[in-house]
């Protein structure tokens, strides 16, 4: 790994709500870094802790219930001990964020053009006029046809598409090193949706940033990620280049996965069911391998007592051993019919 | 022919003016016809907007029609979509795609369940316990889920739920609008393959709605693809996706991530040339007002909207 690369990095990271007076860990010990020019795709299903971990990045919990522990490094400062005060400096300057839902992330009664201007009056020292060209300049960058007028319109009046696009413009206003952005197309339509990924991949191309792709889609993964990691129950629990994970991925949470994507190419084939639940925060099995309640076939010889990520390629992590012994339950015939509760 | 709908339109009046008079209407659904076969799965596929839900809603009688037939086993079931003595209203089912909003939360998972049967059957209360124990059963849940509420089950639990209370009356047709888009990847595959289960167990026929081309590929035999209230193309699943002829068509596909990294640099590169095709082939593809072109046939069961002045399919 090249150091001088490295733009964040995030190192042992505990994040836990408290509910009832106990913290319980929604991000359980995961280690990261992001360089720069890349793009880094976090994916799991809902309760993973995906968006807990980009949301504990940028400093956005409620201090009050969430316990934060662990290095989140930026350029050797660690942005989970800051004070928010120092976290302003930071946020929207150096790293920014893009919300899945462009219509809330925007204020209603702010015009486009003021939204946009507002992080250039916090952060640049730019004249009333140097700002309003700068506000132009974004809109073009990002592909708003007459930005004149858009910038003197109301959220209301865009598209989904459009606010999407204008939600980035805000975020690279200030030209950040990193972006972190959270399902920033799936309340879009597809056609809208390659249209923002291309453009996201334009503008990195541009800026040389390093983007924090947080999805649950992993045909938008396929698209435009370089490097991947899966999330189950708080844990990273496979890591590698994207080509390495689609044509070889190792984790049996991984292979489940991929087997339960209607394939554009399989018809009238059954798709992977995995079995069980994912346990909720409290549930949480905090010892041993988190997944193996799931995969009941495989014997328990098979997993780790503590497991770790092993690499097994270069690159390419995987955590637990289990992998080395997992086989799909339908592989040996028999209970496909089975529903899992 | 099991069911046909016969240039079905939806018109909403636009109101405004000094007296709030109609000014104006929108064309949610604007001449659409279809025919179905029994144990058949037909896909609607568009983005949103383009009148695929309101389609849906106005087949089983959730929306007003403007004009258009629906003919039911040989009889014009149009004006009786609402009618509780007809069989068209017991043998048409609905799967909505938030399985939470669409159940109310005071009640128990068996009245829930008994209320298709309240309405259609007249089973004693034995029979009718009975029966949500069946149904209960063959949507893999357990008996004792009856006396729960829905907020006690998980999204795919409530969605199978959702699924019995759609599949109580024995019905023919089921119309299920996104009913897996609200799902995680793992639990949308367990709806699905559920779905097929019961389809070929009951020779249920299927109107699968849904924004999502991957999902209703793997579902559906034949596919309609919708813009504007209007189809652009419609075809077996075969046809539409080996042989796509509409430009619509054509940037819709090419707009859909593949799970594969590899060759992706190509793929961007044949989106972006769609694009601008479609960009320039605008006006050729639709007439002045921006209303997508009649269907024409360009085999049995393959449909493509086409300018009748141009003789070659665009």
């Amino acid at each position: 790994m090249k150091t001088t690369d490295e733009l964040l990095r995030i190192r042992d990271l505990h994040t836990g709500f408290r509910i009832k007076d106990t913290y319980f860990d929604a991000v359980d010990g995961v280690s990261l870094s992001l360089r720069k020019n890349e793009i880094l795709a976090i994916v799991g299903e809902s309760g993973c802790g995906k968006s807990t971990l980009a949301t504990s990045v940028i400093g956005l919990l409620d201090r009050n219930k969430t316990r934060i522990q662990g290095e989140i490094l930026y350029k050797n400062k660690n942005l989970a001990s800051m004070t928010e005060d120092e976290l302003n400096e930071i946020r929207g300057l150096d790293i920014s964020m893009i919300f899945q839902d462009p219509l809330s992330a925007l204020n209603p009664l702010m015009r486009i053009g003021d939204q946009i201007e507002e992080s250039l009056i916090y952060h640049t020292d730019l004249t009333k006029e140097q700002r309003r060209e700068r506000v132009i300049e974004l809109l073009n960058q990002v592909g708003i046809r007459n930005p004149e007028r858009v910038a003197r319109q109301f959220p209301h009046q865009l598209s989904g598409g459009m606010r999407q696009r204008v939600i980035i413009a805000i975020a690279i206003s200030c030209k950040p090193q990193i972006i972190i952005a959270d399902e920033p197309t799936t309340a879009l339509d597809v056609t809208i949706q390659a249209q923002i990924l291309d453009l996201l991949i334009d503008l990195q191309n541009e800026t040389g940033a390093g983007i924090i792709l947080i999805t649950h889609d992993l045909g938008v993964v396929a698209e435009v990620a370089d490097r991947v990691a899966v999330m189950y129950a708080g844990e990273i629990i496979e890591e590698a280049p994207v080509e390495e994970l689609f044509n070889n991925p190792k984790h049996p949470y991984t292979r489940s996965l991929f087997n339960s994507i209607p394939q554009m190419n399989e018809e009238n084939a059954r798709l992977n069911v995995i079995e069980g639940i994912v346990p909720s925060l409290i549930n949480l099995p905090r010892e041993g391998c988190r997944f193996s309640s799931r995969i009941s076939w495989i014997p328990e010889e098979a997993h780790e007592d503590n497991p770790t990520l092993h690499e097994v390629s270069p690159g390419h992590f995987v955590r637990c051993t289990c992998w080395k012994h997992f086989h799909f339950k339908s592989d040996i015939g028999g209970s496909h019919h089975v529903y899992a509760d | 022919m099991f069911m046909q709908i016969n240039n079905l339109k939806v018109h909403y009046p636009v109101r405004g003016g000094f007296f709030n008079r109609v000014i104006d209407h929108v064309h949610a659904v604007d001449g659409i016809t279809m025919e179905f076969e029994k144990g058949k799965a037909y896909g609607l596929v568009g983005e949103s907007g383009c009148g695929k839900s309101t389609t849906g809603k106005s087949i089983i009688g959730l929306e007003k029609i403007t004009s258009g037939k629906i003919i039911y086993e040989g009889e014009d079931v149009t004006n009786k979509r609402r009618d509780r003595k007809s069989a068209y209203n017991r043998d048409i089912q609905m799967i909505f795609q938030d399985s939470h909003s669409a159940m109310n939360p005071r009640k128990r998972v068996q009245d829930i369940l008994a209320e298709p049967i309240r309405n259609f059957l007249k089973l004693s209360p034995q029979e009718e316990r009975r029966r949500i124990n069946e149904l209960l059963a063959i949507v893999g849940m357990p008996e004792d889920s009856r006396l729960k509420y829905p907020h006690e089950f998980s999204g795919g639990q409530k969605q199978r739920l959702g699924i019995a209370r759609a599949i109580a009356t024995n019905p023919k047709i089921i119309i299920a609008d996104e009913p897996v888009s609200a799902l995680d990847l793992s639990v949308q595959a367990q709806v699905l393959n559920f779905m097929k289960d019961i389809q070929n167990e009951y020779g249920l026929t299927y109107l699968f709605i849904s924004h999502d081309l991957g999902v209703v590929k793997h579902m559906c035999d034949h596919i309609s693809i919708m813009y504007k209230g209007r189809f652009v193309e419609t075809g077996s699943t075969g046809e539409i996706f080996g042989n796509p002829q509409h430009i619509y068509t054509k940037r819709l596909l090419s707009a859909i991530p593949e799970v594969s990294p590899n060759g992706r640099e190509e793929r961007k590169r044949e989106r972006l040339n769609v694009e601008t095709h479609y960009q320039k082939e605008h006006s050729k593809s639709f007439d002045e007002k921006g209303r997508v072109f009649d269907l024409v046939p360009i085999s049995n069961s393959h449909f493509v909207a086409a300018s009748p002045t141009s003789k070659e399919v665009i």
